[in-house]
């Protein structure tokens, strides 16, 4: 019989977590049962968005009966066996749980470049790349091209390094390519380490051929033989596919020596990273793939110049090695028509967060952060209101709701305080603490200092006291000048890109939103209600009706009351853990 | 050769020299704790900051190649504004007990934080604690002094190719310290604590002996080796209390183990100060002089170590003689050896503690004058 029928079962983690497997295993069971042949696909396996959307609304499952695709959303295992009786056999889709508008409207605005494979493919097999062109942008390259005609279109891309600094890729290629030297490294910088941020991993997982692609490409382009795949270790399933697909290019004779016979070699190894983020810095991963302790070091020659061993090394990030084969392959003119007039190309952003529809999203670069935050992320959730949203992770800055229409691109975020980065995206909303949340992103960056240089090492933990300081109610006045002063200094005495950066979630929040640190200062109390020692919870006599819920939930004891009456907190014995404001269903409990 | 203006003075410097070379070159005080001309530029304590026109911020003169045309601008109020701010963020992180460091008048980051005035400081805060472990005779390591400069680490690793320490952990708990955080276990040449420019690492038999100020310096040569390593021998009350090396020396102020920590010989009770002839216990010895024999006073061995009993085999007698008397005794035993039995009888061991200089007499003493070839010392002629 003929299999004309397709499911295919999110087992991204939150795939997985909302109970992926045991959707699979109910679909196999059910399948099996009535006696048809389906094959049955963990499709979205790890965070490929790019197909299935949307992890808010796992498990997502999609049911292709004849070429018909079908998406259902919230799949739990019960639901499964109408599925399939309705479906299946009878040709009918359960209409109240296909995915609405809003799973299409999440992907209206999106133009998927780097994430067009990611979910499409499967990540471990070489043929199903190869069936929708890949290696052919690398045929080109080996066999057509110069490497100066390759450094040629990839500089008219106007493609900009997606690692967060957004250097212009042709450029660096260029500079290598000018180098003479027997000896050239290409190494992809996968130490995704942003709080938040899973871009390149879903690259990595969902299309690892890319990147490999792109990187032959760039060895060709600019003369290396060895190439080095960083990747951080607690990206185990990354690690595991990259392997394979590795393995399945030099099987395919796509890497090693003489690929495709066109006599040039190039050989490409992994290297684990430790988990440190600062590794994720140029210098400090070349040094860590030397084996030396990761700390950046200074950069008194460019990489480009004498980079990994002392020799010309080109670094480029994930997700700007995956778009390499497409625009060798669409060329130059498409790519940089995608995007604006300084930064070519979309860009992929990890949308976390107050956001209804959390996930990972491809952008062309320009489009405004309403754009994503509201058509494609469909807004923030509960009904509540906007407050910021914090690109660029530890590095980045909080922008407000009133800067909301600015273009996303690298000059433009710099402009407003924030950066770019790699493409973390948190939205925050009336219930976030601006100050807390500066503190969370301090908190980061300090303990990730590599402690080489001063500013870095010293002054953000000073930074992170003073912060402390405020949250507590300890504060003092001319603390919030004392930590833009300080901020603005190690901005410029560190000594590399964590450093110079780390102040920029603090003095972004500072900058729009001082009223609030003011308000712990001075009044003592957090606006948000989120600070625990600036605030007091209590119970509104009104509302209250004496059910006891939230007596039988606090875990301090704290809440006096007899039934049916009403119910009082005793300040000493709580602890603030907000428990009894989460299960109050009539609005009884007040926090401030 | 590249030319450069800095603070509006023209120099010239070989290509590759960094703006800090040349700022040394034309005496242009830039303050640094992490620089060492002999190691890898470093970069960390970002106090050598300078201005460079058309650059947008300001860049570490250690870590920037001087380049044609370059205008340098070494110090202004903001750039000074910047070093006392990192001086104020690192004695945040210090005890500053300079009123019982070791290194008190000798330390760069106590010179820096005088000549910047810091009375108070803006930033209170955590500082790192350090348990003090270290079995060993030679280094002291008071970590909650370290200021991350990193010149132990670079020094161990590119002068002395040893590599036992490292930084370990990150963010205001980074430190430096042997592998595991275990006890300190090298070959203890004290590069570490030569190069440290803080109180963090000292030599252990020079702490409380006198601080810097109170002490006169002798050059002189290495007596270990035949390296010949130049050293400074630090003397307070003549006593030699520590010491170190130049770095305008033919060992560009490295040494080892022995040069750096060896010298408590200088003042040891078994080292002799005047000649001493030995007289058999058996046979007595007839000397020119009239002085009765000679006991030496107890715990003045010079006896190979062994000290002298009444009941041991080795029951020597010691007279102390003048030298005149004992080279006359010499030359008249040594002549009389070679005249009966000939002069391949004789042999001649030298001392490594000697000069090269007096080795070489030596050796030239047995070869010529007594006319044998048996003739060595520990490290070889």
């Amino acid at each position: 019989m003929r299999a004309d029928i397709k499911i295919k079962v999110c087992m991204g983690p939150s795939g997985i977590a909302t109970g992926g497997a045991d959707v699979i295993e109910a679909f196999k069971n059910e399948i099996n049962s009535i006696g048809k042949k389906a094959i049955i696909e963990e499709r979205c396996s790890l965070h490929q968005v790019g197909c299935l959307g949307f992890c808010a609304k796992d498990v997502l499952v999609e049911v292709v009966v004849d070429g018909k695709k079908t998406i259902y959303e919230y799949v739990k295992p019960g639901m499964v066996s109408r599925i399939v009786k309705e479906h299946i056999l009878e040709g009918n889709p359960v209409t109240e749980w296909i995915a609405g508008e809003e799973y299409y409207n999440f992907h209206k605005k999106q133009i998927k470049v780097v994430l067009s494979n990611c979910g499409e493919i499967d990540p471990e097999d070489i043929n199903a790349y190869l069936a929708v062109g890949g290696y052919e942008a690398a045929r080109m390259a080996l066999t057509l091209m110069s490497p100066e005609e390759i450094v040629e279109v990839v500089k008219s891309s106007n493609l900009r390094g997606r690692g967060g600094a957004g250097f212009p890729t042709g450029l660096k290629w260029d500079l290598s390519l000018k180098i003479k030297s027997d000896v050239k490294y290409v190494i992809c910088n996968g130490d995704e380490g942003d709080p938040g941020a899973f871009m390149d991993r879903s690259v990595m997982e969902g299309d690892p051929h890319s990147v490999i692609e792109g990187m032959i490409i760039c060895a060709k382009a600019i003369g290396s033989h060895q190439g080095y795949i960083y990747v951080r270790a607690e990206y185990p399933l990354a690690v595991k596919r990259l392997q394979i697909a590795i393995n399945q290019c030099y099987e395919a004779g796509l890497l090693g020596e003489n690929i495709l016979g066109t006599g040039f070699d190039f050989d490409l190894k992994i290297y684990q990273g430790a988990g440190a983020f600062v590794c994720g810095e140029a210098t400090a991963l070349m040094r860590s793939i030397e084996g030396k302790r990761g700390m950046p070091t200074p950069k008194l020659w460019r990489s480009a110049e004498k980079g990994l061993w002392e020799k010309p090394t080109v670094l480029n990030n994930v997700e700007t090695f995956a778009n390499i084969p497409r625009i060798i392959l669409k060329g130059a003119d498409w790519y940089s028509s995608l995007g604006t007039e300084r930064s070519g190309g979309t860009k992929v952003f990890a949308l976390t967060g107050k956001m209804k529809n959390a996930g990972l999203i491809e952008v062309p670069l320009g489009i405004t952060l309403r754009e994503i935050i509201y058509d494609i992320g469909g807004g923030i959730e509960n009904g509540r209101a906007f407050k910021a949203v914090q690109t660029g992770g530890p590095s980045g800055g909080c922008i407000p709701a009133e800067l909301l229409d600015i273009e996303v691109d690298y000059e433009s975020l710099a402009l407003v305080g924030s950066i770019m980065g790699s493409g973390g995206m948190v939205v925050l909303d009336e219930t976030d603490c601006m100050v807390d949340i500066a503190k969370f992103f301090l908190e980061f960056t300090q303990a990730e200092s590599c402690g080489k240089c001063i500013p870095c090492r010293v002054g953000t933990k000073r930074m992170l006291e003073i912060l402390n300081r405020i949250t507590v109610g300890n504060a003092k006045e001319g603390d919030i000048e004392l930590l833009e002063e300080l901020g603005q200094d190690i901005k410029v005495t560190s000594l590399c890109g964590l450093g110079l950066t780390a102040p920029n979630p603090v003095l972004s929040t500072i900058r729009y939103f001082r009223n609030e640190y003011e308000a712990h200062i001075k009044d003592k109390k957090c606006p948000a209600a989120v600070c625990k020692d600036l605030i007091t919870f209590s119970i509104l006599e009104e509302f209250c009706n004496g059910c006891g819920a939230c007596k039988r939930a606090c875990p301090a004891d704290a809440i006096i009351g007899k039934r049916k009456k009403i119910h009082k907190i005793d300040p000493e014995p709580c602890i603030k853990c907000g428990t009894c404001f989460d299960v109050c269903k009539f609005n009884a409990i007040m926090k401030m | 050769m590249v030319t450069l203006t800095i603070d509006g003075k023209k120099v010239t410097v070989r290509k590759l020299s960094t703006v800090l070379d040349a700022a040394r070159k034309l005496n242009i005080p830039i303050p640094t704790l992490c620089h060492h001309p002999e190691l890898s530029p470093y970069g960390g304590c970002r106090l050598c900051i300078i201005e460079i026109k058309d650059l947008a911020r300001p860049v570490t003169a250690c870590t920037t190649f001087a380049r044609e045309g370059m205008e340098v601008i070494t110090t202004s109020p903001y750039l000074e504004k910047l070093r006392k701010t990192t001086l104020e963020l690192l004695l945040s992180d210090h005890p500053n007990d300079c009123m019982v460091c070791e290194r008190a008048g000798d330390c760069t980051l106590q010179e820096l934080a005088y000549f910047y005035d810091i009375r108070e400081n803006r930033f209170v805060g955590e500082k790192r604690p350090f348990i003090k472990k270290d079995e060993n005779p030679f280094v002291e390591r008071a970590m909650e002094k370290c200021i991350l400069c990193g010149q132990c680490v670079r020094v161990c690793d590119e002068i002395q190719g040893v590599g036992a320490i490292d930084f370990a952990y990150r963010g205001l708990k980074t430190k430096i310290c042997p592998p595991f955080e275990k006890d300190l276990d090298c070959e203890f040449c004290g590069q570490c604590v030569a190069v440290c420019p803080t109180g963090a690492l000292t030599g252990k038999m020079w702490a409380q002996k006198g601080r810097q100020q109170d002490v006169r310096t002798v050059d002189t040569v290495c007596p270990y080796c035949g390296c010949g390593c130049n050293i400074s021998l630090h003397v307070r009350r003549n006593e030699v209390i520590r010491v170190s090396s130049k770095e305008d020396t033919i060992n560009e102020g490295w040494l080892c183990a022995k040069g750096r920590f060896g010298y408590e010989f200088i003042h040891n009770s078994d080292r002799l100060t005047k000649p001493l002839i030995r007289i058999s216990p058996k046979e007595g010895f007839e000397f020119s002089s009239q002085s009765p024999s000679f006991n030496p006073p107890p715990g003045k061995g010079g006896n190979g170590g062994v000290r002298s009993s009444p009941l041991t085999p080795h029951n020597s007698r010691f007279k102390e003689v003048s030298w005149d008397e004992a080279f006359d005794y010499i030359a008249k035993r040594l002549k009389e050896i070679k005249d009966s039995y000939g002069p391949d009888s004789i042999g001649g061991l030298s001392s490594a503690r000697c000069t090269n200089e007096e080795n070489f007499l030596f050796q030239k003493f047995i070869r010529a004058v007594i006319g044998t070839n048996n003739v060595d010392h520990c490290a070889r002629y």
